[in-house]
């Protein structure tokens, strides 16, 4: 797994409280992983943080899943 | 008009988390009081507080985690964490975690705080201010609101009746239980989880009270001696923290479910001062007028009440109160005994009236009024028994029980034992 892969994975694990096991290419924040719309506003600020790059308001709305999340980050940092 | 009785207990103080843990400790005449911990305070007038002893949850400390999953808590400020370890308290007290949706349509929460989320708007607006708006958390707002702790512990419990918060200052606890107990009263609920919760103990928050002279300063090198009501020296008041809340019920209802019953709201008096935005009039007519509406409410007179558990903060108001009992009880001062508990917990502001009212609530189940701590000298002669430094037991079967607050605004509960 690429280094971003596992720093997301990470982000991911801390902020939803779940296993990182849970957290799979395909795993919804939402549907699969217990977030609500906050805690996925919380996610992309942590994104944010953590490559220090910019997610604009709607490109964070089609981050939906663990694989979004690696996906747009991979090409945007 | 609905009976209403109180089946349910919970509260988190500094003397520890839990209604008897707490309860035995205010008996033995224990103190809250030390040098604050939670941040380094050494910069400051007033460099002590009352804080909740946090720990593992045993011995009467007070584990977070115990109430709140360490997720959930992350995203809203510790006044809500407070209200949601006291009402769990209360409602396993109570034995009251319906299943039933008629249950559930039926029960409300009013918890409410003086501040709320303080720490939380102190934080944010540094984060705001040195990283810009991007960097505030979604979960700012909904952390921060007074309304919160009444609306995570309806979500928690389903609780789908009246959801509603009092934010009246150091009032609060005392108009949420007497709002609550009208609510049912008047047949809009049947089952209400009414209290309050304070997190005041940060930098802004001892800041900000010592801006406005309300704090006591001068024991910084023995705190447990600073909370001293009606004491000729004391300073002003202790900041206190934590939350109380009750299970208010209405009286048949409690008793077709076989509910413990600790005693009954008689009675819930309200007034304003119209006079001074921190200090009382100096003729503590508004606290008078509060007892009397009360008193008036519950069909008794000042010659029913064996207890009263006074405002008495450690300030210069404690007199002007004292002053006001005296001349509502008149002739029957000298049966009655009043003390304050704010000796031993501090002032816990929004808290303060809802573990107040339940340290009343026990006063009368174990017939014994708790201690007025460090009352060595006191300011003013009285005829009223003010339980210096012991516990005082004594026949209780009506206790009063006094919140006044910033803004002039005053209530009174009356709690009375049910034969």
């Amino acid at each position: 797994m690429s280094d971003i892969a596992d720093r997301v994975k990470k982000i991911v694990v801390e902020h939803l409280s779940v296993d990182e096991a849970k957290v799979t290419e395909n795993a919804s924040f939402i549907d699969d992983l217990g977030a609500d719309s906050l805690d996925t506003v919380e996610l992309v600020m942590a994104f944010e943080e953590e490559f220090g790059i910019e997610i604009p308001d709607d490109a964070a709305e089609t981050i939906q899943s663990f694989g979004d999340a690696v996906k747009f980050i991979s090409e945007n940092s | 008009m609905r009976r209403v009785v109180v089946t349910g207990l919970g509260m988190v103080t500094p003397l520890a988390c839990g209604v008897e843990e707490t309860w035995t400790r205010i008996l033995k005449g224990q103190s809250g009081a030390g040098t604050i911990t939670q941040f380094d305070a050494s910069h400051l007038p007033t460099t002590y507080a009352c804080e909740i002893p946090r720990g593992d949850g045993s011995d009467g400390t007070y584990n977070p985690d115990d109430w709140m999953e360490p997720k959930e808590q992350r995203k809203v400020d510790e006044f809500i964490t407070f209200a949601m370890a006291a009402a769990e308290q209360a409602v396993t007290d109570a034995n009251w975690k319906p299943e039933a949706e008629a249950d559930r349509l039926r029960t409300g929460v009013m918890i409410g705080s003086g501040i709320g989320g303080l720490q939380s708007i102190a934080e944010t607006a540094v984060t705001l201010k040195e990283r810009g708006p991007r960097r505030v958390s979604p979960f700012f707002i909904p952390g921060a609101l007074i309304n919160l702790c009444s609306g995570q512990v309806s979500i928690r419990y389903g609780f789908k009746g009246p959801n509603h918060a009092v934010v009246t200052a150091c009032s609060t606890g005392a108009h949420a239980i007497g709002d609550a107990a009208r609510l049912i009263m008047l047949d809009d609920a049947d089952v209400m989880v009414a209290g309050g919760s304070e997190a005041p103990i940060s930098e802004i928050g001892i800041a900000g009270f010592n801006a406005c002279k309300a704090l006591s300063t001068k024991w910084n090198d023995d705190p447990v001696k600073a909370s001293r009501p009606y004491s000729a020296d004391r300073d002003g008041f202790v900041m206190g923290e934590g939350a109380g809340c009750v299970v208010l019920e209405e009286y048949e209802h409690a008793k077709a479910r076989g509910a413990k019953i600790y005693a009954e709201v008689v009675g819930y008096g309200l007034s304003g001062d119209a006079y001074h935005i921190t200090a009382p009039a100096e003729d503590g007519n508004g606290g008078y007028r509060s007892m009397e509406a009360a008193l008036k409410r519950a069909g008794l007179t000042p010659a029913d009440v064996d207890y009263v558990n006074a405002h008495g903060t450690s300030t210069m108001a404690d007199t002007i109160e004292l002053g006001a009992v005296a001349r509502l009880l008149g002739d029957a001062a000298g049966k009655v005994t009043m003390s304050s508990t704010k000796s031993a917990t501090g002032h816990l502001l929004g808290a303060a009236g809802a573990i107040e009212a339940i340290f009343s609530i026990l006063a009368i189940r174990d017939q014994v009024a708790p201690p007025t701590l460090n009352l060595e000298e006191p300011a003013v002669e009285t005829e009223i028994d003010l339980a210096p430094l012991e516990a005082r037991k004594r026949e209780i079967n009506v206790a009063l029980s006094n919140s006044f607050g910033f803004g002039g605004t005053n209530a009174s509960l009356v709690l009375a034992k049910v034969d």
